[in-house]
């Protein structure tokens, strides 16, 4: 599980990719995470419609759309806050949602289940969503060493490392309310990353921050997919951001994907009228 | 009204009996009914259907029935039905705690209610086990809401405790009732006792303002001076509806 | 010592009780009344212009509000010893209820928006006006399920009422009870009545209080 943890390192293996096919066939081995037919309803409206996509390791994911199409639901269903109505989610070929019984057959996944599961996952919110109980350090340090069971010590030497890296380390003994929007975000990022996730889900990170601040945690977040290996899921209405980070994008709407692919691809010469719409309507 | 006053400085041992008796039925009673809050507040935050439904029925048959029947059930039945007698001052802490518990339950289970979903995400996303998430994450924060509404139960209680002196427990109001009767003088002597209570309810009030700037301190909320000195009631007693 | 439950007693006291139970609903009928009204007339009074008017009526709020209830109801029967305890009672807990019923209208007036008061300087409306037509038409609407949840808060507080000798249900309970030595019937019945008696009621409040959207 341990990784090495600073300086970041990219994984040599996906850097020389800039565009990846959409759809990869099953038989080059297993793509990250696969969403298999996942369909969410909530009572009768249906957000996710046997939705089919893959993500392959190492690689940075945008998902764009208009509000509604069900993007921030794939991030809350991979995250296990809510549970798929039908289909299946595949991580690393093992299903996360779900139990492979003795026979084969899957059974939807106990808590326990996605206790282990959720390891290699880890989330930034829209809203930080930092614990106003704890100071910085402690936000940082508390899952490591109570759920890892890592070692006091390491964990806030580690902690005050990814402050530094986030440009925070005078604030370790900040009470979150002390911090802007911004700070919290990088704090909450810093959390993330704390927990060595192999997959980090970021929703919607940049909405919630005054204008001005959105600059520097977007190439805070550059950064982090340019030196790991730590394969990223954006929400994001910042097209720069799908610009610049990801080699991939994913077009939503009304739950499912309309089109794919580089953001070059996307952003230049969408082939799809709802994407040409939906960029004309935000750029 | 001399008279009474060096009647109350005769009886001063007395009195100060007394005080300690009500204050000792008050702070135990609170400390009972405190623990039950968190036992039957939290069995109604349960996912069992089990444990939801013995803390509904626990609440609602201690809210229903009055305080006072409790009272004179524990002191005046239960030696019959069971054998056991309790000390009145125990039969006092037993029905405040079991009381006031069952409305300090709807306290704790709103409070933690109120907390912000996006606190229950975070703590699942950084993959903490429901344990961990409520001890470290959620009351912490949900007790810093509890800390008004159980200000004002803390308040009720201290105005139940004459109740005592109806099943003879030598409560201040015990004292006091019986230097009234020794000196006739009625106007005085309840105006001191009724004096005397809002003394106390006031320390307690403040005592408790003290404990909410703390808690508010360590969620590095910023707490005004002037919230110190704020009255109880005018801040809670409207939004708390049909709390007691 | 201990003895087996007596369901002779229970069927002997019943009819005792029920008589006391009349007495305890009279008591929280008009309770009510008294604090409904007179929490009106406090929290309108609070409003007033002068704080030689609001300072005073505050203070004493806050002093009702903080002592016991059943040392005011001592108090009040050692004075009034002519007037009837049920009276003295009634008096009394509605008064203590009216501290608490006054800051319901209190949050119900402030909740008025700025404007409707500045309508009505507006439009010189007399001071007797505003309130009649336009602030209190709309602040009270919303009080109803609150004060239902303190008519029943009244409704148990009402045993209160045996300590100056009215003849409500605890009363009767702990006459027989002494009479007979049979205490453990009698207080569970009691217990029973006020559960059966304030459990539906509290739940029509809680609906009530949904419907308004609280």
């Amino acid at each position: 599980m341990a990784t090495e943890p600073l300086p970041l390192q990219k994984n040599a293996a996906t850097a020389a990719e800039d565009v990846v096919p959409v759809a990869v066939s099953k038989d080059e081995g297993h793509p990250l995470v696969r969403f298999d037919k996942v369909v969410k309803r909530y009572g009768d409206h249906t957000v996710l419609d046997e939705l089919d996509f893959t993500v392959e390791r190492g690689e940075h994911v945008t998902l764009i759309g208009p509000s509604g199409s069900g993007k921030t639901t794939i991030l809350r269903l991979l995250m296990t806050l809510e549970r798929v109505s039908d289909g299946v989610i595949w991580i690393n070929g093992e299903p996360l949602t779900h139990i492979r019984g003795q026979d084969g057959s899957l059974k939807p996944a106990s808590e326990k289940h996605l206790r282990a599961a959720r390891r290699k996952i880890g989330m930034v919110f829209q809203q930080f969503n930092l614990f106003p109980n704890m100071k910085v350090l402690q936000n940082i340090t508390e899952a490591p060493v109570n759920v890892l069971g890592m070692d006091r010590d390491k964990a806030e030497a580690r902690a005050r490392e990814l402050l530094e890296l986030v440009g925070l380390s005078g604030k370790v003994d900040a009470h979150p309310s002390q911090l802007s929007g911004g700070q919290q975000q990088r704090v909450a990022i810093a959390r993330a990353l704390a927990m060595e996730p192999e997959i980090l889900l970021l929703d919607e990170v940049t909405s919630a921050l005054d204008p001005e601040l959105v600059a520097g945690v977007l190439e805070l977040l550059s950064d982090i997919a340019r030196n790991t290996d730590i394969t990223m899921l954006c929400v994001t209405h910042e097209m720069n951001f799908a610009r610049d980070v990801s080699e991939k994008v994913l077009m939503f709407d009304a739950g499912r994907v309309v089109e794919s692919g580089s953001p070059e691809k996307i952003f230049t010469d969408p082939s799809h009228e709802r994407t040409r719409e939906f960029l004309n309507a935000v750029l | 009204m001399n008279d009474f006053f060096s009647a109350f400085a005769d009886d001063l041992p007395q009195l100060r009996s007394g005080l300690w008796v009500t204050l000792e039925a008050t702070v135990f009673g609170a400390l009972a009914a405190l623990l039950l809050s968190f036992v039957l507040g939290l069995m109604s935050l349960s996912r069992l259907m089990l444990s939801r439904g013995v803390s509904r029925v626990v609440v609602e048959f201690f809210r229903g029935t009055s305080l006072y029947v409790q009272l004179f059930w524990l002191y005046y039945a239960m030696p019959q039905l069971t054998g056991y007698e309790l000390t009145p001052v125990l039969c006092g802490v037993l029905a405040f705690g079991l009381n006031y518990g069952a409305y300090g339950a709807e306290v704790v289970r709103g409070a933690v209610n109120s907390v912000p979903r996006g606190q229950y995400e975070a703590a699942l996303a950084l993959n903490m086990s429901p344990l961990h998430r409520m001890r470290k994450v959620i009351l912490p924060q949900a007790w810093v809401q509890m800390i008004p509404s159980f200000t004002n139960l803390l308040i009720q209680l201290l105005k139940a405790t004459p109740l005592l002196w109806l099943i003879s427990a030598a409560d201040l109001m015990t004292a006091i009732e019986k230097l009234r009767s020794r000196t006739g003088e009625t106007l005085t002597a309840y105006a001191t006792l009724l004096v005397c209570y809002f003394v106390l309810a006031y320390a307690l009030t403040l005592l408790m303002n003290l404990l909410e700037r703390s808690a508010k301190r360590r969620l590095g909320l910023a707490a005004g001076g002037k919230s110190l000195l704020k009255s109880r009631s005018a801040v809670s007693a409207a939004q708390a509806g049909g709390a007691r | 010592m201990t003895k087996d439950f007596d369901w002779g007693a229970v069927g002997d006291a019943f009819p005792l009780l029920l008589d006391g139970f009349w007495t305890t609903l009279l008591a929280t009928v008009f309770g009510t009344l008294v604090a409904a009204v007179l929490g009106l007339a406090i929290a309108v009074a609070g409003r007033a212009p002068s704080r030689l008017v609001t300072v005073p009526v505050k203070a004493v709020m806050e002093f009702i509000r903080s002592t016991p209830l059943i040392v005011q109801l001592v108090g009040a029967a050692a004075l009034f010893t002519s007037v009837e305890p049920l009276t003295v009672g009634i008096v009394v807990l509605g008064v203590h209820y009216a501290t608490y019923t006054s800051e319901v209208y209190r949050a119900g007036i402030d909740a008025v928006p700025k404007g409707q008061w500045e309508a009505c300087r507006a439009l010189s409306l007399t001071p007797r006006r505003t309130w009649q037509a336009v602030i209190l038409p709309q602040a009270v609407r919303n009080v109803v399920p609150a004060l239902g949840n303190y008519a029943i808060s009244m409704f148990k507080e009402t045993p209160f009422l045996a300590v100056i000798t009215v003849h409500e249900m605890v009363f009767q309970a702990r006459d027989y009870g002494t009479k007979h030595f049979v205490y453990t019937e009698v207080f569970t019945l009691a217990g029973l009545i006020f559960l059966v008696a304030s459990y539906p009621t509290s739940l029509l409040m809680r609906k009530l209080e949904k419907r308004l959207g609280h």
